[in-house]
């Protein structure tokens, strides 16, 4: 395995391009080298990315979105209390991810390339509509977080484009969003259902919305459906209702160790809707 | 070695003083299993059957073993070729010979120096698989066309007919169970299951051995045990016993895990063919694939009971697969199962099945925490249906001093009684549920163990005393002894150094299992300082010119024991020790027996569950142990046992289990997916440690180690019937399956 | 395989090793420089056994890879106590019998004390998240936790 330490996205590029074999990116780690421990691959080019300027910082734009560098750890998100108060959901997605020690590590871009279904940070990003810079042979592209996995494990990205930064919208006023997982114990487990819900308010209306899951379905995926059951109502029981149906129905699980898919279809109707009630409270208080 | 009616007031023991090894183990100075290193040591790592069954054609290691940096290559060729009953079990076990018996078998084992180099060439060694049909499933396995493990495993007590997978047949009981039965108000009748689950030390097995061309050996491990390592060893690789020698290291943990021998023999093994020191350490997927997890079990309970809660008579059937091997634990698990009750009328039957997974192994209390919660969820059943308070049901059937047990003997004085009286009284019980919350209690038993036992005492010439000890210190046992040593010495506990020393030290000693190290070692470390007090009144004695007998040993010191034996200034340890070079040589005692005089415990748990109906979550909110210590030795690891066995129970009763998939092969072989209970899943857990006096040791001690894992089992699933009104009979209780039987429930 | 030199800082003393770039800092740690108090439960992140903090911050040792360390100040369990005198953190774990086998309890330790100096007043429930990641198998957490709670509630008293 060779060991490189680009200081530039195109440097990284330009290795990727001419690597042969295996290759991968290291920023925190934790999945590339537990799947080293495991045997289950060694890269023949390993691409340590933590020495390009910029990657380990977190910036306020002024639209009022952020960037955020593709090696910040979640552990640096979660004390960032501007960003915290922004995106408590994203943040959330973030956090869940594995112990305080693996939040000393683990990146956004790590966890959506590592391209599981379950990653806990995705479904946050796709409902809060984030989006990430693509460095590749022909420069940068910008593509949506929910375009990136393709299949378990897959993702959109050609063999030597590195994901470069991650761009997360303006808050704008009275939004809100949150994420809430099932796991069967209470930390350090593997989502066995994810969901993310953001929306804006109009009074006490909800005017815009987004809900994702994850766990559910070879990719996470943005529910449209239980968008719709939202959009217009006061969260009342009925669009409770019809947004735990919307999100039962948008499932097409597995059944495997982690979990039934029945069960997983009920769970996603019940997280949904307690992630829209404290998206909704958020919203409300902001 | 009966009770000790003199010593009823105690000035060491009963406190808590800072164990002594405790220094280098928050400071990693603690040298466990993987800690050393040795001169031109190489590393080993073993080749693994993907497959949970198959004939093994051909290994061929000539691309591995042409690797610069290979020294050795092993495989079954390498070891004894002449062993049979249990030695040739562990051997196979050790080694696959013409098959692969489980998924994570080992097949074949490279050494090199370095350990990157040893897994690159361990994934060149080329072994060539005819895969066979598997079965993991105890109930599977015992049906007519299950795929057979091995032809003639089967002894002397299998019913004629069975499956071959049926190695083992028990079945005892005492009166009429179909009386019983008859006399019953209520007669229920249900099936539960148990599944496999791993003992989960954080530390995995590993050792380093040395073993040169004249078939001396040393060997350093992590073990419960050193003189079974030795024992092991020596028998797997055809050698004599006392050319090896074991150090057992630091142990990260055990629990009846590391009492046998995996990587051991084979690292010896290496090293013999290699002529240099050998280090092999286990990968986690390696533990959680091919170490001994326990078995799994599915059984059938019938319980009658009259309506004022009076048990009439009780039957069960017990089946369980213990892996690939002969060994499955069901004479434990018959014989707790109904341990905690007078029942006139007893019946038990036990299958003892074979399938394709590891070798099980012991895990604290090993067999008990199964039949524990098939009986004691029955129990629970009975109470509701009959609208009895589950304390009071078990108070009016508890076994006592002089009952028959359901196992046979007639119990000696035991605590249950005194267990089930505090839970009672305890606030705990009293205390308000919430909305979704329920409470759950349940009782358990381990018999406990004595065993083989051989202990040094030495005097130091400044009066301080030093112990040898063969049993390794997983939880804080130096302490206990030594507490026991400075006891009777009369000496500051701060004068006693306990040491856990190598086989070459002490005659064999089993190992700290069976919760019989502060029992047996305990009782033994006393004993040992008995005969060095007789030999230090001795000493004074000779000095003052009187009569031993005229001598007695108080506080330390030498005094004559009345004004007819003399007027003598009392003679401190310390002022006999520093003459004694000169005064007969080097005073020391020592005791080896096999102590038999293990008395059981006892103990009653009480659990608050809240359960989450909208996703079948289940929350620990409250939890309290009671159990009989006999005497509390040192209470802080007293109810450090307990806490710790309580959090086993909880994890097999949630979240542990063992999921083979369809291929065979293990799903779930890392902690990410072996969920044991982490810090934020656990409450406080409160404890109450009830002392009554073992008769059979000098100052009451029963163990305490074990019995704690055994009523969490069913304490848990009778508090989830509590909180939810649905009776899981399978574990673990699972989100799915809560959330599933709540549905069908409100659907029914 | 080609060894790369890494020079690095651990527990303030300047340490320099060769590793091979597939090479852990765990493993760098314990077999190069012979700091064999982090410990491998699992080499999975999983159970926290190799805990140390990396120019300040808690990590996994399995989860570095010792070419990572270069330039880096790391701090392991044998960087704790102040020569003779332990941390408090040490001694109340000593004194609580938060201990019985002994393994998981440096990644515990080195655990807790980013804990403290990140949040000098946790409540229960923050101790038992932060140590989520801190596998015992032994003790159900319980003198644990109240060891963390105690030297908590001294070092505030103390400052």
């Amino acid at each position: 395995m060779k060991y490189h330490t680009p200081h530039t996205f195109e440097e990284a590029a330009g290795i990727a391009r001419t690597s042969s074999g295996t290759l991968r990116y290291l920023a925190g780690g934790t999945d590339v080298l537990v799947q080293m421990r495991a045997d289950i691959m060694t890269p023949d080019d390993l691409i340590d990315i933590k020495h390009i300027d910029g990657v380990k910082t977190i910036t306020k734009r002024d639209d009022g979105g952020w960037d955020i560098g593709v090696a910040v750890a979640g552990a640096e998100m979660s004390e960032h209390a501007d960003l915290c108060a922004d995106w408590p959901g994203v943040i959330e997605g973030m956090d869940l991810i594995g112990s305080t020690q693996v939040q000393g590590r683990a990146t956004l871009v790590g966890n959506l390339c590592n391209g599981s279904p379950a990653a806990d940070s995705v479904p946050a990003m796709m409902a809060a509509g984030v989006t990430v810079s693509v460095t590749g042979p022909n420069g940068v592209r910008q593509i949506a977080v929910q375009d990136v996995p393709t299949g378990p494990g897959k993702t959109c990205l050609a063999a030597d484009e590195v994901v470069s930064a991650v761009h997360i919208p303006a808050r704008g006023d009275h939004g809100g969003d949150a994420y809430l997982r099932f796991i069967p114990r209470t930390e350090m487990d593997i989502a066995v259902v994810g969901c993310a819900v953001n929306l804006r308010l109009d009074r006490d209306v909800i005017s815009e919305a987004c809900v994702a899951l994850g766990a559910v379905a070879p990719t996470a995926l943005i529910v449209a459906d239980a968008a719709k059951a939202l959009i217009g109502t006061t969260l009342d029981t009925d669009a409770l209702a019809a947004l735990a149906q919307a999100a039962s129905d948008a499932c097409n699980p597995i059944d495997d160790k982690r979990g039934t898919i029945a069960f997983r279809k009920d769970v996603a109707g019940v997280l949904a809707q307690r992630a829209a009630k404290i998206a909704y409270s958020r919203a409300k208080g902001a | 070695m009966a009770l000790d009616s003199k010593t009823t007031e105690f000035k060491y023991i009963g406190t808590r003083p800072n164990r002594p090894d405790g220094l280098d183990k928050v400071t990693g100075k603690a040298l466990y299993g993987a800690d050393t290193f040795a001169p031109g040591m190489l590393h080993g790592v073993i080749v693994r059957s993907p497959h949970a069954h198959a004939k093994i054609l051909k290994i061929d290691a000539s691309k591995a073993m042409a690797m610069k940096g290979v020294k050795a290559i092993v495989t079954r060729a390498d070891f004894a070729s002449d062993l049979e009953g249990d030695d040739w079990d562990l051997l196979e076990n050790v080694m696959a010979g013409d098959k692969a018996l489980y998924d994570g078998h080992a097949v074949a084992a490279v050494a090199a120096t370095s350990q990157l180099l040893a897994r690159d060439a361990a994934k060149l060694i080329d072994v060539t698989y005819e895969v066979l049909p598997h079965v993991t499933n105890v109930d599977e396995a015992m049906k007519p066309d299950a795929p057979v493990i091995r032809e003639g495993a089967a002894n002397y007590s299998v019913p004629e007919g069975m499956h071959p997978n049926v190695v083992r047949h028990t079945e005892f009981g005492h009166g009429d169970v179909e009386a019983g039965f008859a006399q019953a108000d209520l007669v229920l009748e249900k099936s539960y299951t148990t599944e496999a689950v791993h003992q989960g030390y954080i530390e995995p097995h590993a050792c380093l051995a040395q073993m040169g061309a004249d078939g001396r050996g040393e060997l350093w491990c992590c073990t419960q045990g050193h003189w079974f390592v030795r024992r092991m060893c020596a028998s797997l690789l055809g050698i004599e016993t006392a050319n090896l020698r074991v150090t057992a290291s630091e142990i990260g943990g055990g629990f009846g895990g590391k009492t046998t021998v995996f990587i051991d023999p084979v690292a010896l093994a290496l090293s013999r063919k290699a002529n240099r020191p050998v280090k092999i350490v286990m990968s986690r997927s390696d533990v959680l694939r091919a170490t001994g997890p326990t078995a799994s079990a599915s059984m059938d309970i019938k319980m009658g009971m009259t309506k004022d809660g009076r048990i009439t008579a009780a039957s069960g059937v017990f089946r369980l697969q213990g892996g690939a091997f002969p060994q499955a634990p069901i004479e434990t698990t018959t014989m707790c199962a109904f341990a905690c009750y007078d029942v006139a009328n007893v019946h038990h039957v036990g299958f003892d099945v074979m399938s394709n997974r590891p070798k099980q192994a012991a895990y604290r209390a090993p067999g008990a925490p199964m039949g524990a919660f098939a009986a004691e969820s029955m129990i629970d059943e009975l109470c509701r249906e009959l609208n009895l308070d589950p304390l009071d049901v078990r108070l009016k059937n508890a076994a006592k001093e002089g009952t028959k047990a359901s196992y046979g003997p007639t119990y000696p004085r035991i605590g249950l009684v005194e267990t089930l009286e505090a839970a009672k009284a305890h606030p705990h019980y009293q205390a308000p549920l919430k909305d979704n919350q329920g409470r759950g209690v349940a009782s358990g038993y381990w018999m406990n163990w004595g065993g083989e036992t051989s202990v040094s005492l030495a005097i130091s010439e400044d009066g301080t005393a030093q112990v040898s000890v063969g049993t390794p210190d997983i939880g804080g046992s130096r302490a206990s002894m030594a507490l026991m040593a400075a006891e009777t010495l009369g000496i500051p506990y701060e004068n006693v150094r306990v040491n856990v020393v190598d086989t070459g030290a002490l005659g064999v000693n089993e190992p700290t299992h069976g919760s019989r190290a502060t029992y047996a070692t305990g009782l033994a470390t006393i004993q040992a300082a008995r005969e060095a007090i007789t030999k230090l009144c001795k000493r004074a004695a000779d000095k003052w010119g009187i009569d031993a007998d005229a001598v007695v040993w108080e506080d330390g010191c030498a005094k004559p024991s009345g004004p007819n034996a003399g007027e003598f200034p009392p003679l401190s340890i310390g002022e006999i020790a520093a003459e004694m070079g000169s005064t007969g040589g080097p005073i020391s005692g020592h005791f080896e027996a096999t102590p038999n005089g293990h008395g059981g415990s006892f103990g009653t748990h009480i659990v608050d569950v809240e359960v989450d109906k909208e996703t079948g979550h289940t929350s620990v909110v409250r939890y309290t142990v009671v159990q009989d210590a006999g005497k509390a030795i040192h209470p802080a690891y007293v109810e450090g046992q307990f806490q710790g066995g309580a959090a086993q129970g909880i994890g097999w009763a949630l979240n542990e289990e063992y999921i083979y998939g369809s291929d065979g092969r293990l799903q779930n072989t890392v902690f990410l997916d072996y969920r044991i209970p982490v810090a934020s899943d656990l409450p406080m857990i409160d404890t109450v440690i009830v002392e009554v006096p073992n008769p059979g040791h000098p100052y009451g001690v029963r163990g305490v180690g074990e019995t704690g894992i055994t009523p969490p089992l069913p304490a848990l699933a009778n508090a989830v019937a509590a909180a939810t009104g649905v009776r899981l009979r399978g574990l673990p209780l699972s989100p799915p399956k809560i959330l599933a039987a709540l549905q069908s429930k409100s659907d029914g | 395989m080609t060894k790369i030199h890494i020079t690095t800082t651990v527990n303030g003393d300047d340490a320099e090793f060769l590793c091979d770039p597939r090479e852990t800092l765990l493993d760098c740690l314990r077999d190069e420089l012979r700091l064999t108090g982090a410990k491998e439960g699992c080499g999975t992140g999983d159970c926290g056994a190799c805990s140390v903090t990396l120019d300040g911050r808690l990590v996994c040792s399995c989860l570095v890879l010792g070419v990572e360390a270069q330039g880096k100040e790391i701090t392991t369990i044998e960087g704790m106590a102040d020569g003779d005198t332990l941390h408090p953190l040490q001694q109340k774990f000593i004194e609580h019998a938060a201990l019985q086998c002994g393994i998981c309890t440096p990644g515990i330790l080195v655990a807790t004390k980013a804990l403290l100096e990140k949040n000098p007043d946790p409540t229960e429930t923050e101790v038992r998240y932060w140590l989520a990641g801190n596998l015992c198998r032994c003790t159900g957490y319980d003198k644990i936790i109240r060891a963390v709670m105690d030297t908590a509630a001294d070092l505030r008293e103390a400052s």
